[in-house]
């Protein structure tokens, strides 16, 4: 690559990273609404009582835009997008054990 | 433009029953979903299906793509003949957002979307993910990518372009597996004078030779001899900063998980090494060889499978 490419830098969506309940909805463009009925699924577990006090962490982003994708594309309901992230989790759990080299 | 066969895409017949159709679709949706599928080309695949179902669900578009009949083969080079539309009238796209569809589709069937963007509706951009594929030295290390994306445009003449974009991004020193980066205002174009939405870069992580990644971890199988694990040892082991001397402690066994702390990818906190020992025995393939294992058969007893009543 020729010298002097600029490169841009991106936020990294990890744990570090802290959304509000409006923060979270206006990245994913959904309404705030549809953003607690991801949290009474227990789809997405913010820290904090009242959803005026929720924080996300980062990765709670992907995970409400993967139902978001879910719910669109293969025409689930909450109840079904929360039971295929949630066997998406167990995937993946599984594979990180067969990585770790467990039993 | 590449003919596209949306019979061949949906793996149905030219014949097949609209519900035949819908349920080839809809399989395929599940398995090519791009956050259920872990192949490298589900986003590609996912596309192209919706684009096949979109013109073989609605009769009419279906009856228009037929009257190319059997004869074109995927990939061939394709012009629609002049006024092939006539007698045709297009209900337009639904749900799919047809703008990412191909060149093909969108010189067939373009007119519905090109209506739907002239509307002088205003709407932030749409969010865009796309994957990045890099080497585990990467993550480690950090990296620099140069990341080819299409961005669909609306030319003057109102149709929608497929312009190639090229993004060149940094990556950053402790990325993991799936994380995802947010460039902000780098996804799709907004409509009207909407501002522009973000693209989030999924980073995928190569296998490795050596390591396995979980996490900030690094897991690592190391082979070590009989004598080493029962006397004990310092070995060299790779880590992905360099080699580092590894003390095995006297009387380990087989699968013996040593940790080499802050030794996996930096991060606060860093990720550690995990060092697996594996055993592996010399082969008896000499005379003097089997003359030693048969002493140690005399002279170090031991029955592995007494808890198993053995």
């Amino acid at each position: 690559m020729a010298t002097g490419t600029r490169f841009i830098s991106g936020l990294v969506m990890d744990e570090n990273v802290t959304l509000t309940l409006g923060e979270l909805s206006r990245s994913c463009g959904v309404s705030a609404e549809w953003v607690i009925e991801l949290v009474d699924e227990g789809v997405l577990q913010p820290l904090g009582r009242h959803p005026s006090e929720w924080r996300f962490q980062g990765d709670a982003l992907r995970r409400a835009q993967t139902a978001l994708r879910l719910v669109q594309d293969l025409r689930l309901n909450l109840a079904g997008a929360a039971l295929a992230l949630e066997l998406l989790d167990e995937i993946e759990e599984l594979r990180c054990q067969v990585r770790r080299g467990e039993p | 433009m590449e003919f596209k066969d949306y019979y061949r895409i949906l793996g149905v017949s030219r014949d097949a029953s609209q519900d035949d159709i819908k349920r080839a679709y809809r399989k395929l949706a599940r398995k090519y979903h791009p956050d259920v599928s872990k192949e490298a080309d589900a986003e590609q695949r996912f596309k192209e299906v919706g684009e096949a179902y979109e013109v073989l669900k609605d009769p009419e578009k279906r009856k228009a793509y037929d009257q190319f009949g059997a004869n074109w083969k995927e990939g061939q080079e394709f012009r629609p003949p002049p006024g092939w539309e006539h007698g045709f009238e297009f209900s337009g796209g639904g749900f799919t957002d047809t703008a990412d569809f191909s060149d093909f589709f969108e010189a067939l069937f373009g007119r519905a979307a090109r209506a739907r963007h002239r509307s002088g509706f205003r709407a932030r951009g749409e969010d865009q993910v796309a994957r990045v594929t890099i080497d585990l030295e990467d993550a480690y290390r950090g990296a620099t990518r140069a990341i080819g994306l299409t961005v669909p445009e609306l030319s003057p003449e109102g149709h929608v372009v497929n312009r190639p974009r090229t993004l060149n991004v940094k990556i950053p020193a402790g990325i993991t597996e799936g994380q995802r980066i947010r460039l902000a205002g780098q996804g799709a174009p907004g409509i009207g004078n909407g501002p522009p939405g973000d693209l989030y870069l999924e980073v995928v992580i190569r296998p490795h030779r050596l390591f396995r990644l979980d996490k900030r971890d690094i897991y690592l199988d190391l082979p070590v001899t009989p004598w080493e694990v029962a006397l004990g040892a310092t070995v060299t082991v790779p880590t992905l900063g360099g080699n580092v001397e590894l003390k095995i402690p006297a009387g380990s066994q087989n699968d013996r998980k040593l940790r080499l702390k802050g030794r996996g990818l930096p991060g606060d906190p860093p990720g550690d090494q995990y060092v697996i020992l594996k055993l592996v025995t010399p082969p008896a393939d000499s005379e003097q060889a089997r003359a030693f294992y048969e002493r140690m058969a005399r002279e170090l007893p031991m029955n592995p499978r007494r808890d198993m009543g053995g």
